[in-house]
């Protein structure tokens, strides 16, 4: 299977994750759609690495093991990155009893 | 040898080092030692200026380099001294005349504060540094230092009593007339760097042949531009007449030593390029010509005794110009030198007579000191005789050997020569006869106290007197004694290769004797015309009329200056200022601010702190960026 | 088609589906869901590639904790269809969609010139991703960087537990 198929696919999911990040206003959603974004790349990732270990596995054995544990720790810090973030949203839900990004508009002045 | 080049350093350093110690100390020195390190310093200045005089006799030049000044490349501009004999008169002349005016000045300036006494002494120092700098400057960018300094301490001294606002705008008229000619000195200096790579004397005036007559012709004419705002020749004469706003001494020190004479010796310096630029040469006579006139003429009418000798020190420059324009440089050294003589002379005098009448300056409200003031009155009389060219006095001889070289150029100009010495000679005794017969005319209380001056000030009066008197003596002309002229032999090995050029021819006997005749005997009649009429002058209130009040108002050259040159200037400052700084520059700088102003209140919208609008532009931004990064 | 195509067509269109869906609904609750069907999806893209041990982990990590995360905080807030107030600026809106569509454009053809995108992908076969090879690599040569991870969870955790505090 070409490698291109993978790309659209990836390109599709981190499109709509884009898009959803830009038109919803709900702080929950946009963080899920980021999440969605993340897996894109990842998938896009390991493709990659399938694809290269077809092609160059030979002579880089270990190319597509490295290139897997990479999607790993971005799996990683995507967790982490998600325990921080949802207590950043609870907090706000706190504060403004929202969870609605417009309301984060400090930095208008 | 050596040691000449030695101690040469060591008279322009004396001064500063006065300058340095009277100017940094001036709050602690009493009157008493800040007057002694000023006139001392002077003093050993003049005393190492007589050793090295004697031994640069025998014809030596010595030129010392003491370090790179400039050094870039190409262009090497040293910190060199050239000791020769021009230089080592001059030496003389400012060192001499300057001490006698450092000691007269100790006594006249008594009244001033500690303070300001030890200031007074520093610019004085430094004047004298400056001047013997611009002297003993083996190029002319050194000359130029000096020249500088000089046109800075004149300002100072100038406006020394700053209080007073007339005299500070004296002192700024006479730094920006300075300025005018120094921008032609620079630009002159700039060309030979240009042509000949070097401002060396002795480089340049061997290369001299290297130069197209044109770059000659705009170098001496730039030069002479420098030489006529430190000289005060026309057009730029008009600071001198002002510059009297200063203390006495101070314009003694300005007219007859230091100042004045560096546009003469400048040229003098440098006649070897101006034999070669005869342009240059008929330009430099007319115009000396023109100021001995015109500034005759003015000091015919005036009323103030510092203008009447003003107004001559500019009419005796305009001689010593004629001297170098006809090619009689020795005459305008000769000149140069019992100038300041019987100039320095007669304004220590005034000074003396001012200082007794508690700063009156008025001849109108003189008269009848000579039962005072009797040395003040003989040594001023001496002088008198000495200016008019009354043989044997020094003035005769030199302005004689200028009217005689003159006339072997042009008789126009002889004749206009001894017109304007006869105006001299009158108004010289004019000024002598209200001042000194009569009756006195002032106040009670003014006649009261009139007394005789300290002898810190009849001092210098009677060696100034007498060198006045035999200072001639040293250029007795060949008609009357064969080898007479000592002082054209000493400068003999300056002008060598000018009198090469142009050549040698003398006047007939008898041609020279009714020269000289001619002049004295003019001078007599006008002495005695001037002495009738001043002898018994009654104040009167009476207004001059037609070409006396011209006179009066020194063509008013002043008036023409300010609406022919200041005024429009002014106008385009006005011009500048109102148009193209309020309206053009203003308007740009102020029209970005409110065009930056206007646009951030506009742009400020996008920061709409709205999350979603940030993300968008950044989508829009990584948007491009791929496009320009992939297809582009 | 084989059966691996076949696969591919149909796991590629559960996780555009239910992306889609993710950003269309209303309702959180139902958006995490949907969120829950696409990465089960990529897992199976992912098992296909025969890189397992990826695809339990996504299971394990985003499908199991994360998504649990969010499910319990979206509950905790008792956020539903009417917590989210519609985007009134519909310019937002569609300029969003739009940008969204160019950035996909864009990526589409920047990729398809490129010579890589011909080449083809190891399916099924390949013991890159087996949890043997894996867990050798991760315990030998990325050791390193593994124990660092555990610091950067230990700092995660930290900094949630004290954003949270109530008072800090």
């Amino acid at each position: 299977m070409p490698v291109y198929y993978y790309i659209f696919l990836s390109a599709t999911l981190f499109t709509i994750g884009v898009i959803g990040v830009l038109v919803r206003r709900s702080a929950i959603i946009v963080f899920m759609c980021i999440e969605l974004m993340l897996n894109a790349a990842n998938l896009l990732l390991v493709a990659f690495s399938k694809m290269h270990s077809q092609a160059i596995g030979a002579t880089h054995p270990t190319a597509a093991t490295d290139a897997q544990i990479f999607v790993f720790f971005s799996m990683v810090v995507a967790a982490a990155e998600v325990s921080v973030g949802l207590a950043i949203i609870v907090l706000m839900y706190r504060n403004v009893h929202s969870v609605d990004v417009n309301f984060l508009n400090r930095l208008k002045n | 040898m050596n040691n000449i080049l030695h101690i040469a350093w060591l008279i322009p350093f004396l001064p500063l080092v006065g300058f340095l110690v009277n100017g940094l100390g001036r709050n602690q020195l009493s009157k008493s030692i800040s007057g002694i390190i000023g006139s001392g310093t002077i003093l050993a200045s003049f005393l190492l200026s007589v050793y090295v005089f004697l031994s640069v006799k025998d014809g030596n030049t010595h030129v010392a380099h003491y370090f790179d000044f400039i050094n870039t490349g190409a262009l090497k501009i040293g910190f060199d001294f050239q000791v020769d004999q021009l230089s080592s008169l001059f030496l003389l002349i400012i060192t001499g005349v300057g001490f006698l005016i450092h000691v007269y000045s100790t006594s006249y300036m008594h009244d001033e504060t500690p303070n300001n006494f030890a200031k007074y002494f520093a610019y004085l120092n430094l004047f004298v540094f400056s001047m013997l700098l611009l002297v003993l400057g083996g190029n002319y960018v050194i000359m130029f230092i000096g020249w500088e300094g000089v046109g800075l301490c004149s300002y100072l001294l100038i406006g020394f009593w700053f209080k007073n606002d007339n005299y500070n705008s004296a002192a700024k008229k006479a730094f920006v007339m300075n300025r005018i000619g120094d921008l032609g000195f620079l630009l002159a200096v700039f060309w030979l760097i240009t042509k000949l790579g070097t401002t060396d004397y002795h480089t340049v005036f061997q290369n001299v042949s290297q130069l197209t007559s044109f770059d000659i012709t705009c170098i001496t004419l730039l030069l002479f531009v420098g030489a006529t705002g430190k000289s005060a020749q026309i057009p730029l004469y008009t600071w001198l007449p002002d510059a009297m706003a200063g203390p006495t001494p101070v314009s003694a020190l300005i007219h007859a030593a230091t100042m004045v004479t560096a546009g003469i010796y400048m040229i003098a310096r440098s006649n070897i390029l101006f034999t070669m630029a005869p342009t240059t040469q008929t330009v430099i006579a007319i115009i000396g010509l023109a100021t001995a006139i015109l500034a005759a003429t003015i000091a015919l009418k005036q009323n103030d005794i510092k203008k009447v000798l003003a107004y001559s020190t500019v009419s005796q420059l305009g001689y010593m110009f004629l001297g170098l324009g006809v090619g009689a440089y020795t005459g305008a050294v000769f000149h140069v030198m019992t100038h300041a003589f019987f100039k320095a002379l007669l304004f220590l005098g005034a000074g003396s007579v001012i200082h007794a009448l508690h700063g009156e300056q008025d001849m109108r409200k003189m008269g009848g000191l000579k039962k005072y003031m009797s040395i003040t009155h003989i040594t001023f009389l001496l002088g008198c005789i000495a200016i008019a060219g009354i043989p044997p006095f020094s003035g005769f001889f030199s302005k004689d050997e200028i009217l005689a070289a003159a006339f072997s150029s042009n008789p126009v100009l002889w004749v206009i020569g001894v017109l304007g010495a006869v105006m001299t000679a009158f108004y010289m005794f004019r000024l002598y006869t209200m001042t000194f017969l009569g009756n006195f005319r002032g106040t009670d209380e003014q006649q009261h106290h009139l007394h005789e001056s300290p002898g810190a000030i009849t001092f210098p009066l009677i060696i100034l007197a007498v060198l006045a008197v035999i200072g001639g003596l040293i250029g007795i002309p060949e008609v009357f004694m064969h080898g007479g002229h000592r002082l054209e032999a000493f400068l003999e090995p300056i002008f060598r290769e000018s009198k090469k050029i142009q050549g040698t021819h003398h006047l007939s006997h008898s041609t020279e004797y009714f020269l000289m005749a001619a002049s004295v005997v003019g001078a007599s009649i006008a002495i005695i015309f001037a002495w009738k009429n001043y002898k018994d002058y009654r104040y009167s209130t009476e207004e001059n009329t037609g070409i006396a009040r011209v006179l009066e108002n020194k063509w008013y050259v002043d008036e023409i200056y300010s609406s022919v040159i200041v005024q429009p200037v002014r106008a385009l400052g006005g011009f500048f200022t109102n148009v193209v700084e309020r309206g053009i520059i203003d308007g740009i700088v102020n029209g970005v601010g409110r065009a930056v102003n206007y646009g951030s209140r506009q742009i400020r919208l996008l920061q709409s702190g709205q999350v979603g609008t940030y993300v968008l532009l950044m989508v829009f931004g990584i948007l491009i960026l791929f496009v320009i990064q992939l297809f582009l | 088609m084989s059966i691996t195509e076949i696969l591919f067509w149909f796991l590629s269109v559960l996780a555009v589906g239910g992306a889609m869906l993710l950003v269309a609904s209303k309702n959180p609750v139902h958006s995490i869901l949907y969120l829950i069907i696409t990465f089960f999806a990529v897992s199976g893209h992912y098992i296909l590639l025969n890189a397992q041990f990826l695809a339990i982990v996504n299971i394990i990590v985003y499908a199991g904790a994360i998504m649990v995360l969010f499910l319990f905080v979206v509950m905790l807030m008792n956020l539903n269809a009417d917590s989210e107030p519609p985007q009134k600026n519909r310019l937002l809106l569609y300029s969003g969609t739009i940008a969204g569509c160019c950035l996909l454009l864009v990526l589409v053809a920047a990729l398809k010139q490129s010579s890589t995108t011909s080449q083809l992908v190891e399916m099924g076969g390949g013991d890159a991703g087996l949890i043997k090879n894996l867990g050798m690599a991760l315990f030998s040569d990325y050791v390193f960087p593994f124990e660092i991870s555990s610091v950067l969870f230990l700092s995660a955790m930290i900094g949630a537990v004290v954003i949270s505090k109530k008072e800090a």
